[in-house]
């Protein structure tokens, strides 16, 4: 009883969530919307049992992608009137790929439609018993052996995009004074400061 | 007491949580109450001052005074600002502070949660502070504060990587995520010798983690005034204030239970006049002890920069802690200590 409520009130709330994130006129709101919907999405997790899957959901994406989200998103100064200029030249565009959507989705649902029928037999023959395994050690052992190339591919992937993101940012800036910390900590007193007798009268 | 005990216990369980998690919640309110106080005499004693002597005896009732003064000031919400937000950020705050308490082990099976996964919770939800400055800093609509969130933003990203690294090289030696498990895992002395580097990698990354000196940028009063809570007054800005001396006492407590073995004895001595005193108090003096080292840092440490705290985070902290990482990983494969298991 108790699991029938809280899915249908995370549910409620990650479809209204997801709702507002597109509808809310103001983008920081929209990321926050995006924020609770993410929340709701790992408590659905924990529901099915899957508690790794959940905290590592609230880990990467709420607590790293979202905040560089609102990062940039707070320092964007959005104007209204110029989104909206732009808005019926991107309208058939949107509808278009809305439509390809929308077919789609009622296809999965309407025809059951499974991802690959031969493969589940061997991904259930792979996961070891729930009950006796915790899903932490379950994903890794599927992770680092089954699929440890894929894995890794997505590893490098990740790298490759990483690498291109600061080579396309990166800029020599000449002019640029920088702290040298090592110089600074090695500084010495007597590399600096010397000290002299000067007679009275006869300083310059 | 006895009788009081099994009336206690003769409580419906429901109820019981309840009441538990309600005295759990005063307690640490108590314990907020007397690191305030315990901070100012510190750092009074480090400066040559007296700290607070006037209100009842050594000042002991100050925290109470301050307390009473916040709450019957005038709560201010600026004219410019986020009504919803202003007011939900302190609230945010208070509240992840107050959650990430379910999973700390107080003593051997004295947890709300004991779940497979508390290390990750804990890493999460003291990842999401981050929310409630960013929250405050942005719906304030003052250029202070939100130069304070913005702070706080960047300042995050740099040190979580290197948490997360020193978070798995205690798993690696444990196998499990369970934090009862990480307290009551005997190893020997030398590996813990060989922790001691991610010990001081962990606890200089929860000071920025609580945004405390040398690493309070966000707040920053010389500099940006009060930095994100600027424009907080009266309860709003008590609020805050709970939320980051509890914050403090949650990162001395996950400390204490990743690298100083929780509710044992310290050095894992299990002899015994050390195991007469009960495992909370063990677990209270340790966490003592690390509030005592917040404080004292706080008194000793000047405020780094901003950039400086970046290139501690990205260029020191992070290459260090991935070699370190290896490091342990390979000396447990060669000892044959790494917990295998099928």
């Amino acid at each position: 009883m108790y699991e029938a409520i809280a899915f249908y009130g995370f549910s409620a709330i990650l479809l209204l969530a997801a709702v507002l994130v597109i509808v809310s006129r103001n983008p920081v709101h929209s990321v926050l919307w995006l924020i609770l919907a993410f929340f709701n999405a790992a408590g659905l997790f924990v529901l099915l049992g899957a508690e790794f899957v959940a905290m590592i959901l609230v880990i990467v994406y709420v607590g790293a992608v979202a905040v560089l989200f609102l990062f940039v998103v707070m320092m964007l100064d959005v104007d209204l009137s110029e989104l909206r200029a732009g808005f019926a030249q991107y309208l058939p565009l949107g509808v278009l790929i809305g439509v390809v959507l929308l077919v789609e989705l009622i296809f999965f649902v309407i025809s059951g439609w499974t991802l690959g029928p031969a493969l589940k037999s061997a991904i259930v023959a792979a996961a070891p018993d729930a009950a006796q395994v915790s899903n932490t050690r379950a994903i890794g052992r599927l992770l680092y052996t089954d699929y440890v190339f894929v894995f890794q591919g997505a590893g490098m992937v990740l790298l490759v995009a990483m690498i291109g993101a600061i080579v396309l940012t990166l800029r020599q800036r000449p002019g640029v004074r920088k702290q040298n910390i090592a110089a600074q900590v090695s500084r010495q007193r007597g590399d600096t400061v010397t000290l002299h007798k000067v007679e009275t009268g006869a300083g310059a | 007491m006895a009788e009081l005990l099994d009336l206690f216990w003769a409580i419906p369980t429901g109820l019981r949580l309840t009441l538990e998690i309600v005295l759990t919640v005063l307690a640490l309110l108590g314990c907020f109450a007397y690191v305030t106080y315990a901070e100012r005499k510190v750092l009074g004693a480090i400066q040559l001052r007296q700290g607070p002597i006037m209100v009842g005896p050594f000042g002991l009732l100050q925290p109470i005074a301050d307390g009473v003064k916040l709450l019957s000031k005038e709560t201010i919400i600026p004219a410019g600002a986020n009504r919803v937000l202003f007011v939900l950020a302190p609230m945010v705050m208070l509240t992840l502070a107050l959650i990430a308490w379910a999973v700390i082990p107080f003593d051997a099976g004295a947890v709300f949660a004991n779940i497979n996964v508390g290390v990750l919770y804990l890493f999460a939800v003291s990842s999401l502070g981050v929310y409630g400055v960013i929250m405050a800093g942005w719906s304030s609509n003052s250029k202070y504060a939100f130069l304070g969130a913005m702070r706080s933003a960047a300042q995050m990203v740099s040190y979580e990587v290197s948490m997360g690294l020193v978070i798995v090289t205690q798993l690696l030696i444990v196998g499990s995520l369970n934090l009862t498990e990480i307290v009551e895992h005997r190893s020997p002395v030398w590996l813990w010798i060989l922790q001691l580097p991610m010990l001081v990698i962990f606890f200089i990354s929860a000071l920025a983690e609580t945004n405390r000196a040398p690493f309070d940028l966000p707040e920053g009063e010389s500099e940006l005034v009060g930095g994100f809570n600027t424009e907080y007054s009266s309860m709003t800005f008590a609020l805050f204030f709970i939320a980051e001396y509890l914050n403090m006492i949650l990162m001395s407590a996950i400390t204490t239970v990743l690298f100083l073995g929780g509710y044992l004895p310290p050095f894992g001595l299990m002899i015994a006049p050390l195991t007469w005193i009960p495992g909370i108090l063990w677990f209270a003096l340790k966490v003592a002890f690390l509030l005592f080292v917040f404080i004292w840092v706080r008194g000793t440490v000047p405020r780094y920069r901003y950039d400086q705290l970046m290139r501690l985070g990205w260029k020191i902290f992070l290459p260090f802690s991935l070699i370190w990482v290896l490091v342990i990983a390979g000396t447990l494969m060669a000892t044959g200590m790494l917990p295998v298991r099928s």
